[in-house]
């Protein structure tokens, strides 16, 4: 049982962590966030370059081979910094796509142009009526010679303003909810018949809203095998899961830090806030909190190559503690920095922000804890 | 013992409800998240102004309505219970008894019609930078000096002060006394030179809390209520005195009603989200909590309707009202899903926002409720004041 970082690993930490520190401070977070077009091309020029993108990837496309728990080094800094730039769908989810499910031919083209910096990729797969059912799917790809034809609308696209390719789950046959039927595409968004609707997100983020008017889609963009898609899509999705883990232990931990140096300064009655027990106790629970979701997003990441079943239950078991813990130290946050924590000044609301909706992506609490137990 | 209303209170309720339905169809607006002018905040207090309703609790000869607990009860209740927009408290419910009680003939009549109008508006300068929950700790000086006091200092989370006439402050007027002992109550005109008045954004993007800075702003004598160096006791005063409604049992009430509709809405695999189990659980959970808090407050006005003084059960309404009221929003933002992530102060009047028009700000309205565990006195605050004052720990 070893949990320790090789040096390869220390020094990928050791690079994020510094260029996050010179080059993405709250304060440059802000700015990106809220200057169109609400992310930095240098900064994902410099992802590039740091090899960030390659970094888990397989060495067979020109990645570095280091796998989920590289990503979940990364995410971590990440998400210490709020990062608002497209990593995990870009990389973990279309990375993902093409490694378990693409042919030689994609891989070798996506996956180059993924580490490289040189494409970025958004996933549209919810839909208003959906929820959390990755099969609950009105968007459509009817056959028609060599190509498909997508028609439907997609919701709350993350990352779809900055992105040039959208990776699409579509019906291509059977009824609305059928677990069998469900396909996976790869999108030039500049496709004719696309139309996206932009706007920000509540955590710093920007995402649109999709159309798809009778878009033609080559056959050759279809990513595994039509039909078979959903059991793919659970795997990519749970390899993003872990990576979300991450970055939701990252804020938490800026979070807590936060929270026991305020109350080590912020002096009422006289004393240093943090010497009443009742705040002390609550500080404890939001390192117990934090401890336990870095715990299970190291469960996760190491058990994301395990039986499918195993899988499942680990990407669950992490959504939920992480749901939990991320509400309870992003509210225990705001509420010991008093009216400090509710200003759009202060770091700490931001950081409650983003924990919250990481809640919401792929699942919240209840999804999660309904699909766990169905494992069995 | 009986739960019933009285005929002549139903009468009243019924009175109260043919008000309402002819009054509330003339309001534009009535989500305070869609207010944006003064007029939006100020039409209901107007309607209500005209009708002689605006300030049930004052003396009649101040404009009150003479009604008893129970009536202005039924009155908070049916409010709530059409969406009516809240009375915002600074001028009605804070600094008017105050005014009424402790303040000369002059102030009375200064101010008190201006309150009761609408014509001015007041915000409240109680917490500073360096004085939220230790708020005797408070340093905005007023120095005399002959007919004027010269005040200096800064106030902080003072709410829409951006739209104030009127701030009524606790001020140091004498530093070497004990810290209770040495603040003075003054009303100060917000055009006075020196004020200076800087916005706070919230989390969600709200314009909803100010700094207020004093820079040698003089006020005049003639604006001190009561004593000097007594303010502690008037401060305490207006916090005791308006405690009618702040559990916001009705309100709470209407939000769950609202839960609801998103639940049936919302479809979890074809079937609404308020039928799977998980999410049925919750809400009566929630509605159960509501109801125990609804008899507590019924308790402490049965109490009060007797010329009583509230029991010590009357300390829990803030504490289980807002996070009753907390629980609610939590709820909502786990019931609509995905559209909780667009942000809603980006779309303007005319600009479509993504989604079902109920999921529309709520995740930015559960983002801006998490300051009432934290005004109003904290809730940590809170409990140790049960834990001395009523359990004697």
């Amino acid at each position: 049982m070893d949990f320790s970082f090789t040096e390869e690993q220390t020094l990928l930490r050791n690079s994020v962590s510094k260029y996050l520190a010179d080059n993405y401070k709250f304060e440059n977070f802000k700015k990106i966030s809220r200057t169109e077009p609400g992310w930095s091309t240098s900064n994902w020029k410099q992802f590039a370059e740091l090899g960030l993108l390659a970094a888990p990837l397989p060495e067979t496309y020109g990645g570095l081979g280091g796998g989920p728990v590289d990503t979940m080094i990364v995410m971590e800094e990440f998400g210490r910094a709020l990062v608002v730039e497209p990593y995990v769908s870009t990389v973990v989810v279309g990375g993902g796509f093409f490694t378990h499910g693409g042919t030689e031919a994609q891989k070798e083209e996506w996956l180059a142009k993924v580490g490289a910096g040189e494409t970025v990729i958004a996933f549209a797969f919810a839909e208003g009526q959906g929820r959390f059912n990755f099969a609950d799917l009105t968007t459509t790809a009817k056959k028609s010679g060599a190509n498909y034809v997508l028609n439907g609308a997609k919701a709350v696209v993350l990352g779809a303003p900055w992105a040039d390719a959208l990776i699409v789950t579509a019906r291509t046959s059977g009824g609305q909810r059928d677990a069998k039927g469900v396909s996976v595409f790869i999108v030039d968004k500049k496709s004719k018949g696309i139309v996206t609707r932009d706007y920000p997100t509540i955590d710093g983020l920007h995402a649109s809203e999709v159309t798809f008017e009778n878009v033609e889609v080559p056959a050759a963009n279809l990513i595994g095998t039509a039909d078979d898609g959903l059991r793919l899509i659970e795997h990519v999705t749970d390899e993003a899961i872990a990576a979300h883990s991450s970055e939701a232990v990252g804020a938490m931990k800026v979070l807590l830090d936060a929270t026991v140096e305020y109350s080590k300064t912020r002096k009422q009655f006289g004393v240093p806030i943090g010497k009443f027990q009742v705040l002390q106790h609550r500080m404890v629970d939001m390192f117990m909190n934090s401890e336990q979701s870095a715990s299970i997003t190291l469960m996760v990441t190491l058990k994301l190559g395990e039986s499918e079943t195993e899988r499942k239950k680990a990407a669950s078991a992490a959504k939920v503690q992480i749901g939990k813990a991320g509400r309870f130290i992003g509210q225990a946050a705001v509420q010991i920095h008093g009216g400090m924590g509710m200003t759009d000044e202060l770091n700490v609301g931001h950081y409650f922000k983003r924990l919250t909706m990481l809640d919401t992506l792929y699942g919240n609490v209840d999804h999660h804890l309904k699909r766990y137990a169905e494992l069995g | 013992m009986n739960i019933s209303y009285s005929p002549e209170e139903e009468k009243f309720r019924a009175l109260v409800r043919a008000f309402l339905a002819e009054a509330m169809p003339k309001l534009g607006k009535t989500s305070r998240r869609e207010f944006e002018s003064k007029d939006d905040y100020l039409a209901w207090h107007r309607l209500l102004y005209k009708q002689g309703w605006v300030a049930p609790h004052w003396p009649v000869q101040y404009g009150g309505t003479g009604w008893n607990v129970t009536q202005r009860y039924i009155f908070n209740e049916e409010s709530a219970r059409v969406d009516a927009p809240a009375l915002l408290p600074f001028g009605l419910a804070m600094v008017a008894p105050v005014i009424y009680t402790y303040g000369n003939e002059e102030q009375k009549k200064k101010f008190l019609p201006g309150i009761l109008s609408g014509d001015d508006w007041w915000c409240q300068g109680y917490s500073e930078p360096g004085a939220g929950s230790d708020l005797a700790s408070l340093k905005t000086k007023a120095m005399r000096d002959g007919d004027h006091y010269i005040v200096n200092g800064q106030k902080t989370w003072t709410t829409l002060a951006q739209f104030a006439d009127w701030i009524f402050c606790l001020v140091r007027t004498d530093p070497a006394a004990k810290q209770q002992e040495g603040i003075t109550f003054l009303l100060i005109d917000m055009k006075t030179p020196g004020i200076t008045v800087k916005p706070i954004i919230v989390l969600d993007g709200a314009h909803e809390v100010n700094e207020v800075f004093f820079d040698n702003v003089k006020v005049p004598v003639e604006n001190r209520v009561g004593e000097e160096n007594k303010g502690w006791t008037y401060a305490k005063f207006l916090l005791v005195n308006e405690r009618s409604g702040i559990a916001g049992v009705a309100r709470s009430k209407k939000a769950i009603e609202r839960l609801k509709e998103i639940g049936r809405a919302e479809m979890l695999d074809g079937k609404p989200l308020i039928d799977t189990d998980e999410f049925a659980r919750k809400i009566a959970e929630t509605e159960i909590d509501l109801a125990a808090l609804e008899y507590t407050e019924l308790r402490t006005l049965a109490q009060e309707s007797k010329g009583q003084m509230a029991g010590p059960e009357s300390s829990i309404l803030k504490i289980k009202g807002t996070e009753i009221q907390q629980r609610i929003t939590e709820l909502t933002v786990e019931a609509i899903g995905y559209y909780a992530y667009p942000y809603d102060r980006f779309f303007g009047d005319n600009e479509y926002a993504p989604g079902p028009d109920y999921a529309v700000g709520q995740a930015g309205r559960y983002f801006n409720m998490r300051k009432v565990s934290i005004f109003g006195g904290s809730n940590e605050i809170q409990r140790g004041i049960i834990a001395k004052a009523v359990l004697g720990l």
